[in-house]
């Protein structure tokens, strides 16, 4: 098992350094000056020097990259020149509303896929199973941003039952809290929830065709018992898999759906930072959110393995 | 004379499968749904100028935020604009972008997944740089990427170019590794083809139906994430109308004029849906195999790659 981790551990380094170098030269993109840039046109030339000073432009590139990602390892992404506090201050203060409406929005699409994936499975062709396919395609054809809009309009604007924007965190009361978040958690859900239930569907399929699951039937076991302990069981790990997969997708569409909710999130700190071009922001979050998702990747395959000694041995 | 024979049953062959994929393609409700959507964003795309009763950029102060009439269909916006001729032109700029960036992320891709799966040393560096951009959210590394190069339509295309190109190489690559493993290959091989005339005449082939399949999930997505970035101000800037931008200035109003955002919404449904439908139905016709996998698979394949690239890692 500890050769097995370490492997992993080991396969990850490459990918993780390239992605690295990948948020680095996106400054290298900017065409001309990135400092200049930053700070627009009504800049003087001694800030401009400050500024290339400070984010080490002046240096080669190399050790430009050395230090940024030397820092990063550390947990310090730099200070951001417009908010005047370390890039890892402001990310810590934003993620508090992203995690809340990833999780609410991931336990919200668990709640209906697994349900509507089971019926679809048992009832292959059946009244689920049509439901599953057109929720499945709705949902990855209407973006998350698009249906919150939809959602807005419906049960903001025209019933007045939610709130239009806004967010209140927990110690404010958790009604309010679940108020300003279910629309947003809704709106993020149905992609979520739409790769779950066919995963469901899918590997449970997959499971009733196995012998033990005939022999359950043969010894006499209940339908009930036989979906529940027998299918499902065997089931589930594709679907923690398949879950943990889309995490990443997850914390992505939340950051898209804060912006219309005005969430105090990760999404809406991203968007600001783009409109100012604040550059040590831009990258961090976007290098925080990419290692959190190769990190949540790694546990759920880990988890796995703990669930079915035989993927070690592949 | 035998030849000759030879020649016949492969005609015969080839005609038998034509009129096979022709029965199969109008028996396939997707692919039937998802033509008929196609056409109708093709015209629209094309004869937008023509289709449209207005100037996109006409201003009309009097007229601002009206609600839909026979004047105007959709309604007017804050500018006193005509949303109908806005959407129309929005889903021609939506189109073009997804369009061109799914035809260049589908070039790229395929020669970096051919070349990946005949060279091993090239598929170690190729690959791991797709890995490690697959890894990121599109979304996330498609904001970035505009906010360095700067809010324009071009930048648009290259960029979401960059994000897609890792999905479609992976697609091609794998398809060309069993493709490669083929008996008719190594008989090249042993008749001394060279390496280009084997990848583009005989591996190449064998990848384009999964490339299809692939390159329209690809245009579907890019539409999808062109118009995030452009409602997030990172994508096509206005004036110029967008899906995206216009959706925008929809949340803006939301009180006063709802037609601001159902219509350009209902608009991109339909475009994205049409794409999608359209690469299901080729998958079925195209890649049976696959396609009884079935979809779920698929899709876990496409959002995440991070597990199977360390798992491919670990292997070899």
């Amino acid at each position: 098992m500890a050769i097995y981790v370490l492997k992993r551990l080991l396969a990850l380094v490459p990918t993780l350094f390239i992605m690295s170098v990948i948020v680095f030269i996106i400054i290298y993109l900017i065409p001309g000056d990135p400092a200049r840039v930053m700070l627009g046109d009504g800049a003087d030339e001694a800030t401009i020097q400050q500024v290339r000073e400070q984010m080490g432009l002046n240096q080669p590139v190399l050790p430009q990259y050395i230090n940024w990602i030397s820092g990063a390892l550390q947990g310090n992404f730099g200070e951001s020149y417009f908010l005047g506090k370390s890039v890892m201050a402001a990310i810590g203060e934003h993620a508090g509303p992203t995690f809340s409406l990833a999780v609410l929005a991931l336990l919200l699409s668990l709640c209906t896929a697994i349900p509507l994936g089971i019926a679809a499975a048992k009832h292959q062709g059946g009244l689920a199973d049509k439901l599953l396919t057109a929720f499945s395609l709705l949902g990855m054809a209407i973006p998350g941003f698009l249906l919150s809009l939809f959602l807005v309009l419906l049960f903001a604007v025209k019933l007045k039952w939610l709130p239009v924007s806004g967010y209140a965190s927990l110690q404010d009361g958790v009604w309010s809290y679940l108020k300003h978040l279910i629309l947003p958690a809704v709106s993020l859900s149905p992609l979520m929830g739409a790769i779950i239930a066919r995963m469901v569907r899918s590997s449970m399929l997959e499971v009733m065709n196995q012998s033990y699951v005939k022999t359950a039937r043969a010894k006499g076991v209940s339908e009930h018992r036989v979906i529940y302990k027998h299918v499902l069981r065997n089931a589930l790990i594709p679907i923690i898999t398949v879950t943990g997969g889309a995490f990443g997708t997850l914390l992505a569409g939340a950051a898209v759906i804060e912006t219309v909710f005005n969430i105090p999130g990760l999404g809406q700190l991203l968007v600001h930072s783009v409109a100012r071009r604040d550059y040590a922001v831009i990258q961090g979050i976007v290098l925080f959110i990419a290692f959190l998702y190769v990190a949540v990747n790694l546990i759920v395959d880990l988890l796995y393995v703990v669930a079915d000694p035989r993927v070690r041995l592949e | 004379m035998v030849k000759r024979q030879q020649a016949e049953a492969i005609n015969l062959y080839k005609l038998a499968r034509r009129e096979q994929l022709l029965q199969q393609a109008f028996t396939n409700t997707r692919l039937l749904w998802g033509s008929l959507l196609a056409i109708l964003l093709l015209v629209v795309a094309l004869f937008a100028p023509w289709l449209s009763t207005y100037k996109p950029l006409e201003v009309d102060i009097v007229n601002r935020l009206a609600g839909p009439s026979t004047q105007h269909l959709f309604g007017t916006d804050n500018f006193g604009r005509d949303v109908f001729s806005r959407v129309l032109h929005g889903l021609r700029n939506s189109v073009q972008v997804g369009f061109i960036a799914s035809l260049l992320a589908s070039a790229i891709g395929l020669v970096v997944g051919l070349y990946a799966a005949m060279y091993r040393w090239l598929d170690q560096l190729l690959m791991r740089i797709m890995d490690a951009l697959f890894a990121f959210p599109a979304i996330l590394l498609a904001i970035a990427i505009m906010a360095a190069l700067g809010a324009s339509m071009l930048n648009l295309m290259m960029c979401l170019a960059i994000v897609f190109i890792p999905s479609v190489a992976r697609i091609v690559r794998s398809s060309a590794v069993v493709a490669k493993q083929q008996a008719y290959i190594e008989a090249q091989r042993a008749i001394g083809s060279s390496d280009t005339r084997m990848i583009w005449q005989h591996i190449m082939p064998n990848t384009l139906p999964a490339l299809i399949v692939q390159g329209s999930f690809v245009f579907a997505e890019s539409i999808i994430v062109e118009a995030a970035l452009s409602f997030l101000g990172a994508g096509i800037p206005a004036p110029t109308p967008s899906l995206g931008n216009q959706l925008s200035e929809g949340k803006m109003f939301i009180f006063q004029s709802w037609w601001m955002t159902l219509f350009p919404g209902i608009a991109l449904i339909v475009a994205v849906l049409a794409v999608y439908l359209l690469g299901d139905g080729f998958r079925d016709l195209l890649d049976p195999h696959t396609a009884k996998k079935g979809h779920a698979k698929a899709l876990y394949k496409r959002l995440s790659g991070l597990n199977q690239a360390g798992k491919e890692g670990t292997a070899s």
